[in-house]
């Protein structure tokens, strides 16, 4: 078996990108759109923590608390403009919010 | 050895559950599935010897970021769409994002590891993450953006709390 290298976090990095990408892209559940948001956060924070450890000083993971911070508070409001939407329109389907569309 | 073992058990454990989120019927069952892979991804930092990230991961990602995701499933009815078909028909872009991917790790692959360069590292960073050394870059370093996270995330708790009044 080879050893890791940093190459092997960059590949699983991506392919956690695309899972991510594939998710906001197909789902209609807000909700789960919101957790493949989620998945594309963590696949930025791998990366960084890949660069950060084969660069050897730690500014990648202080990204990476930055990046946990702003998915904090993205969950946050995303969760709380879903329940204003529920509340409103009684969905939780993104291709049934469409009235801005004309 | 151990590491190459411990390295694909969680790759797997981030991927798998990457994948079953995304896939699953039943929003309670992406969040569980969700949790996994975010365990996993805390596994991976372990590996890359960011203990103070793991341990931040495991607290804020899979204490709080997730209970808030069940906790709003619980609160909004889902047993509805849960009977509705799950996917809209935007896979064919999804389709070219996977081809996009799938060509530029095929390039690398092609091209083989060698012709790209990393980086050197610049200092030996062996007591790299432990929690001492990230808080001193932290406070002193990034002490601007630590302060305007803490604005962002007031910005966010108002924002919170105004979308989910009674009357918007």
């Amino acid at each position: 078996m080879h050893p890791i290298t940093t190459v092997h976090y960059l590949f699983l990095s991506a392919a956690l990108l695309l899972v991510g990408t594939i998710g906001v892209l197909t789902r209609r559940n807000i909700v789960v759109i919101l957790m493949s948001i989620e998945l594309i956060l963590n696949a930025v924070n791998i990366n960084l923590i890949a660069f950060s450890r084969q660069l050897g000083n730690v500014n990648g993971q202080v990204f990476a608390i930055f990046v946990i911070t702003d998915a904090a508070a993205e969950a946050a409001v995303g969760l709380g403009i879903l329940i204003a939407l529920f509340r409103n329109k009684e969905t939780v389907n993104a291709d049934e919010v469409d009235i801005l569309k004309w | 050895m151990l590491d190459t073992a411990l390295f694909y058990i969680f790759a797997a454990l981030t991927l798998g559950g990457g994948v079953l989120t995304i896939t699953r019927r039943s929003a309670v069952h992406s969040a569980i599935w969700l949790i996994t892979s975010l365990l996993g991804v805390a596994g991976l930092y372990l590996l890359q010897r960011a203990e103070f990230l793991a341990g931040v991961q495991v607290i804020l990602y899979v204490g709080g970021i997730m209970v808030l995701f069940l906790f709003v499933i619980m609160l909004v009815n889902l047993d509805q769409a849960a009977k509705e078909k799950r996917f809209s028909g935007q896979k064919w872009i999804a389709l070219a994002c996977v081809a996009a991917v799938a060509l530029q790790a095929l390039w690398f692959v092609s091209k083989g590891a060698g012709r790209f360069t990393l980086g050197q590292p610049s200092i030996a960073g062996e007591n790299l993450g432990n929690s001492e050394h990230v808080s001193r870059v932290l406070f002193s370093q990034y002490l601007l953006p630590f302060e305007l996270a803490s604005i962002l995330l007031l910005v966010a708790i108002i924002g919170a709390v105004v979308m989910a009044k009674k009357r918007i």
